[in-house]
């Protein structure tokens, strides 16, 4: 009986020795938690994913946790959705939704922005390999420079799955791509001021002129697929994804599945997303250099986004005989709106009557299609390679 | 494939072809908008 009593006391006492011989890397996840949730609800950044990613990295992190053994509810939600990409798929269906691309519709010569401003993705690609990453672990790291969380979750688990990646570096890739689209408004407007100059930024440019027909924009959601079909066949399920959740909108014949798409399936996915992919930074596997240096990469992918996107703005400033304010440029990566806004307001700034938000806009709309674009690129050329 | 050969070719095929194909898109999207213009019809924008 007494041996019993005690049998069971030391259960309930074996998460405290575990905690006291074993907790440190836990305890530090623990705090990178508390970190995340005060950055989530103190200070606003990215709630929507970085609560549900906090909280699965508290629940895993948490002595003899078993949230993600064989039959833990995160490795189910994992197995789910993370293992076979379903999640980040269902989130671009209600980013598609969410997109409204009739300003890039009135400026399609806009999405050329879009192109430039993946110029991060590719140099932070040369910078991991010459810092010693592995061809694999190099793509999943620079996929932060799309500036879009569920492209970098895809991509990254596609490499996760086949063993090429350790799994760990999807949630540690996860983070870092989206604090670095939290801290886009902080990172921007240094570089816009730093690249051009006073006379750039102060150029007026006037708005966008015609109305775009109900059927351009229906079609258009349908051109975007084909073409990633015909040039980019294995990017098809993101883009895919996101031009069916933009052609159930534009349609107007199906408001309920439109409605759906941006709130119930968004919402949903993005939850188990979050938490399934907090499940995946348990201490020992997350605490590593190759951590250190993925968040130093996302800064690069990130900054160097922003330079490609205002060097393009530049050369077309030149170009257009000074027509084509540069900082328009800088809207050119995938984080929408907040990248149109930033434009907006650093262009008032310079001049309290120009009014660049329907071109930064469109820029933006451009760098959402071109971020899914160079990923479905990259992942293309990748299974011409043999790697994928 | 050594890294270097790896890098170059992902950066210049990779940016190439994105700058490309969203050039190609923009081509389609502007001919989209040529060939159906806003009318009197309902939900254009």
């Amino acid at each position: 009986m007494s041996e019993a009593i005690l049998g069971g006391l030391e259960a309930l006492t074996s998460g405290f020795r575990e905690l006291a011989q074993n907790g440190g890397p836990g305890l530090i996840m623990l705090a990178i938690a508390g970190g995340m949730f005060y950055l989530a609800i103190a200070k606003g950044v990215e709630p929507l994913l970085l609560l549900p990613i906090a909280f699965g990295c508290m629940l895993v992190n948490l002595p003899l946790s078993e949230m993600m053994s064989p039959e833990g509810t995160l490795r189910t939600l994992y197995n789910m959705g993370i293992a076979n990409e379903l999640f980040p798929l269902l989130i671009f269906v209600g980013i598609g939704s969410m997109t409204d691309f009739t300003p890039l519709l009135a400026n399609p010569k806009l999405l050329l922005f879009g192109a430039a401003g993946q110029l991060g993705i590719f140099l932070t690609l040369l910078l991991a390999l010459a810092l010693g990453f592995s061809q694999s672990e190099a793509v999943s790291v620079a996929a932060i420079g799309a500036c879009d969380g569920p492209t970098v979750i895809y991509v990254s688990n596609l490499f996760a799955e086949r063993d090429q990646i350790p799994k760990a570096m999807v949630g540690a890739l996860a983070v870092a791509a989206y604090s670095y689209m939290a801290l886009v408004p902080v990172i921007q407007p240094p570089i816009m001021r730093l690249l051009t100059t006073r006379k750039e930024r102060e150029v007026k440019m006037p708005s966008p002129k015609g109305k775009v027909s109900k059927a351009a924009l229906i079609a258009f959601p349908i051109v975007v697929v084909v073409i990633t079909g015909i040039i980019a066949p294995k990017g098809l399920p993101l883009m895919g994804m996101i031009m069916l959740g933009n052609f159930i909108k534009v349609s107007g014949v199906v408001p309920r599945l439109a409605s759906a798409a941006e709130n119930e399936i968004a919402n949903v996915s993005t939850l188990f997303l979050g938490l399934a992919i907090g499940g995946t930074m348990a201490g020992p596997q997350f605490l590593t250099r190759e951590t250190l240096m993925v968040f130093g990469l996302g800064f690069v992918a990130i900054t160097t986004d922003t330079v490609g996107g205002i060097l393009l703005g530049k050369v077309w400033y030149w170009l257009s005989g000074g027509k084509v304010n540069p900082l328009v440029g800088a809207a050119g990566i995938s984080a929408y709106p907040m990248a149109a806004r930033i434009v907006q307001v650093e262009g008032q700034r310079w001049n309290k009557h120009n009014f660049l938000l329907m071109h930064a806009m469109a820029a933006n709309t451009g760098g959402q299609i071109g971020s899914v674009m160079a990923a479905a690129i990259m992942l293309s050329i990748l299974k011409g390679l043999g790697i994928l | 494939m050594d890294n270097l050969t790896f890098g170059l070719t992902m950066a210049i095929v990779g940016m190439g072809g994105t700058l490309v194909t969203l050039g190609l898109m923009a081509l389609l999207i502007h001919l989209l908008t040529v060939f159906l213009p806003p009318g009197d019809g309902k939900g254009d924008s």
